[in-house]
């Protein structure tokens, strides 16, 4: 029974490679499809090898327009949600005051609410305010959305760093200013990083809650939905499998720059 | 390295006390550390040590009083504006710089530019030299200890707090850096303010020892000094053990009290008692377990004239190698202890053997009755478990 043995030595190797295929497969599939060449006007069935759509990435019309407009969303919600979402952070690590508690908790709301739900009051507030729906709109209400996922995570962090290491600032010649740029904002900055990621992740691709209170905009999400009724061009798939490769190379050289260091270090 | 002939590296508190809310952390106190000396604050956790170390600082405001380094009035200062700096507690390094930033950084931020000359000498004094690039997590407890003393000492501040410095080591480490710290005292020369509930520790390195209990300062004196002569039982206690036995003032000679205790007659020089000691008063006499001598029951008669003495029983005894520890029931006290140095061992003391104490009058220490015997002995249990 060799097979048997080789098979329980390798079983962990072989579940893992599994489950990582389960969760890449529909990157895959995404890419693969970015270089159909599809014969109607539904990218749901492979034709045949081409780079008609890579080569002509803006070839749909209102297609990148909509993702620019995402991702400007998304850099000003990221920003906006990161500044306010640590300052709450600091604020609730760091000082006593009245309602503490409850804040706290009030903070993770949000997250727990229904994003449908949110999204029909949200529009409910916007019309009785007369607000015009569009930009503005969908700038405000993903950085409230993304402000609970930020506080979490620089909470944390923030949570875990020791006070006397501002104390030791302080002794060595460091006012406020300067112990918070040199001591305090470089250790909490892996929450940060990681509020501020989640923050451009949920914006970018937010589908419902945009889709209320976008008005006559369109962003990115709203267009690829909107043109699933009518036919998906194959441009969709290469934005995804772009924005993919991106991501990836960010982890890549991140990693490589972090063993580097290390390497310096040892 | 660098001496200063000027005494700018005084530090004189004023009447400083903090108050947090109801609870007096530290009562107003007046106490002044010479320069260029090694000050030890001792006592127990919660006696307000470290908030007096911390007040020094500029890290605690205090409630009232004044805090002077030389000359300068520090009091309102904030702590980036005092040349004192600090060796904190688990040390407090910056996880996200290396040890040469790390080192660097009181320089920098003063707006010094060039900083490696200076940084790499520091790191030589305390042996650094080859981790100057690693990051603080990466060194040993000792060593990430000696990189937050250079990271103070680089500053040449007036003088160096030092926040229970080793209270992270174990013990063999503790030892070696007990002597490194002062090594390092001795050379640069700076006025050292060192927090510690270790009263060996404090022992060992200090010139002054101040030892604080509830929020004041008991006593203040060279080690010796406080071992010899403590003015509380408190401090008789906390540092190393003591024996007391209550006893009433018979008559006063000139230099001697002489003392009644349970009928046997004891004497006292009048400048070790700190009680007033009017006839027919009490004292609570006290005197150290090893300056007594152990003598057979049998060969009382051998003892010379002119000792205190009393009668007991050996209630148990512990050989430790060096020494031997009994603790003896006396009709005066109980559970007296006694140290005696193994050179010649009498093999009759054994537990139940009826023996004479007897030890040198001038070794006998006074102190007012009208105190708990055994204040302070709790707390060093405490830190020992």
């Amino acid at each position: 029974m060799p097979f048997v043995n080789w098979l329980k030595r390798h079983l962990v190797v072989i579940a893992g490679l599994f489950t990582l295929g389960y969760l890449l497969l529909p990157n895959v599939v995404v890419t693969v499809f970015s270089f159909n060449k599809p014969k109607g006007r539904f990218n749901y069935e492979w034709q045949q090898f081409s780079t008609d759509a890579w080569k002509d990435p803006c070839g749909v019309a209102g297609m990148c327009g909509s993702l620019s407009l995402s991702l400007q969303i998304a850099v000003w919600a990221t920003l906006g949600a990161t500044v306010l979402g640590t300052m709450i952070a600091f604020a609730l690590v760091r000082y006593r005051f009245r309602a503490r508690g409850a804040v706290n908790s009030l903070i993770f709301l949000p997250m727990a609410m229904p994003e449908v739900v949110m999204a029909a009051s949200l529009l409910t507030l916007f019309l009785n305010m007369g607000a015009q729906l569009g930009f503005w709109t969908i700038l405000i209400a993903h950085i409230m959305f993304c402000l609970s996922f930020v506080v979490t995570a620089v909470k944390a962090r923030v949570m875990s760093m020791d006070p006397r290491l501002e104390q030791a600032a302080q002794d060595l010649y460091a006012g406020p200013v300067q112990t918070f740029l040199r001591v305090t904002l470089p250790i909490a900055a892996p929450g940060i990083a990681a509020g501020a990621l989640l923050a451009f992740a949920l914006s970018f691709d937010d589908f419902i809650i945009t889709n209320f209170n976008a008005g006559s905009t369109v962003t990115f999400p709203m267009f690829v939905w909107g043109s699933a009724q009518r036919g998906t061009p194959v441009q969709i798939n290469v934005i995804g499998t772009a924005m993919f490769v991106v991501a990836v190379l960010f982890v890549l050289t991140s990693m490589v720059i972090g063993n580097r260091r290390n390497k310096q270090k040892a | 390295m660098k001496t200063t002939t000027d005494n700018s590296g005084d530090v004189r508190l004023t009447q400083i006390g903090k108050r947090y809310g109801a609870f007096t952390a530290v009562h107003p106190l007046d106490l002044t550390v010479p320069e260029g000396s090694f000050f030890a604050l001792l006592g127990a956790s919660g006696c307000g040590k470290t908030t007096t170390l911390r007040m020094i600082a500029g890290l605690e405001e205090p409630s009232q009083g004044a805090v002077h380094l030389g000359d300068q009035d520090v009091t309102h200062l904030p702590p980036y504006k005092r040349p004192v700096n600090t060796v904190f507690q688990s040390y407090a390094l910056f996880p996200h710089l290396d040890i040469f930033e790390n080192v660097a950084f009181g320089l920098r931020r003063r707006g010094i530019k060039s900083v490696k000359k200076q940084v790499e000498e520091m790191l030589d004094l305390v042996q650094l030299g080859e981790q100057a690039r690693k990051k603080p997590h990466q060194l040993s407890g000792g060593q990430q200890q000696r990189v937050a003393v250079a990271r103070a000492l680089i500053n040449h501040p007036k003088v160096l707090l030092l926040d229970e410095p080793l209270g992270a080591l174990d013990l063999k480490l503790r030892r070696q850096m007990q002597l490194e710290l002062k090594r390092i005292q001795t050379e640069v020369g700076i006025t050292f303010v060192h927090v510690t509930h270790d009263q060996e520790e404090a022992m060992t390195m200090a010139d002054t020892v101040a030892v604080m209990n509830a929020g004041r300062v008991e006593q203040l004196g060279s080690p010796t000094d406080l071992y010899e002569n403590p003015r509380t039982t408190f401090v008789a206690n906390f540092l190393g053990t003591s024996n007391f036995i209550e006893a009433d003032v018979d008559f006063k000679t000139g230099d001697e009290i002489a003392l009644n205790a349970g009928g046997g007659k004891l004497f006292l020089p009048v400048a070790r008692c700190s009680a007033p000691a009017a006839s027919g008063g009490k004292v609570l006499v006290g005197v150290r377990p090893e300056k007594i001598s152990l003598t057979h029951a049998d060969d009382a008669g051998e003892i010379p004239e002119g000792r205190n003495r009393i009668t007991g029983r050996i209630a148990d005894s512990s050989f430790i190698g060096v020494s031997t520890q009994y603790v003896i029931d006396s009709p005066v006290c109980s559970g007296f202890e006694v140290y005696a140095q193994n050179v010649d061992r009498d093999p009759r003391l054994t537990p139940g053997a009826e023996v004479v104490l007897h030890w040198n009058p001038a070794h006998t220490f006074g102190l007012d009755a009208a105190q708990d015997a055994d204040a302070g002995v709790e707390s060093v249990e405490e830190d020992a478990a």
